[in-house]
């Protein structure tokens, strides 16, 4: 499946755009996920943390992943 | 009764007043947030505010639900700045009114510490001799 991620803060720097299409296998996961985009961009390992949010929410750990999921990258949030 | 904003242009204090008050309430708590000038040390010149907006707009409102819950409020209204404030600019002001003090203190104290933890919004602070994602790396 293709996927269209996100990329605000830090990470859009890190990706160099503010999205990202990534080919992963059909019932990949989160955790897949940030697998592949580590292995792409070293500088993710560096982060304090990175979370993933799909379709607006916080991912929860090893939750699937779908093509038509709008993906987004959550660096440590700073807000306030 | 919530309402929750993002906005490109400066903040406005009396909206979010006017908005929690009403004839239940006792006492209207207000927290606003300002742009300092140092952080550890450093001359911040100005900073610049990005948020993932549909999930910050979605995690703010469920931070003033849980507030009204909890602390059995009647009303809150936290608004967020976007884009580049320079200091002294005010990025977030949330207002709480409810019907006894405490209550005001502590929702309007939760709403911005669970802010800070939660809502996709990130912070660029911009230096004399160059800028950092706040709280990017360890």
């Amino acid at each position: 499946m293709q996927l269209t991620i996100l990329a605000f803060g830090i990470t859009r720097y890190i990706l160099g755009d503010s999205e990202l299409k990534l080919e992963l296998p059909d019932g990949a996961n989160v955790e897949d996920l940030k697998a592949e985009l580590v292995r792409r961009f070293p500088e993710f390992s560096k982060l304090k943390a990175l979370a993933l949010a799909v379709n607006s929410e916080y991912a929860e750990k090893g939750q699937a992943l779908y093509e038509r999921d709008e993906v987004a990258l959550i660096p440590p949030v700073s807000g306030g | 009764m919530i309402d929750i904003a993002l906005k490109q242009t400066p903040l406005d204090l009396q909206t979010c007043i006017d908005y929690v008050s009403s004839p239940e309430i006792g006492g209207i708590n207000i927290f606003v947030g300002t742009v300092r000038n140092h952080t550890r040390g450093k001359r911040v010149l100005h900073l610049d505010f990005e948020a993932y907006e549909p999930m910050a707009l979605s995690e703010l409102r469920k931070i003033a639900e849980t507030a009204r819950f909890r602390f059995q409020i009647d009303r809150i209204c936290i608004h967020h700045r976007t884009g580049r404030l320079e200091i002294g600019e005010v990025p977030v002001v949330i207002a709480v009114g409810a019907a006894h003090r405490q209550a005001a203190f502590e929702a309007c104290q939760y709403a911005i510490d669970a802010l800070k933890e939660t809502v996709p919004i990130w912070k660029k602070e911009y230096f004399e001799d160059g800028e950092v994602w706040v709280a990017a790396h360890p």
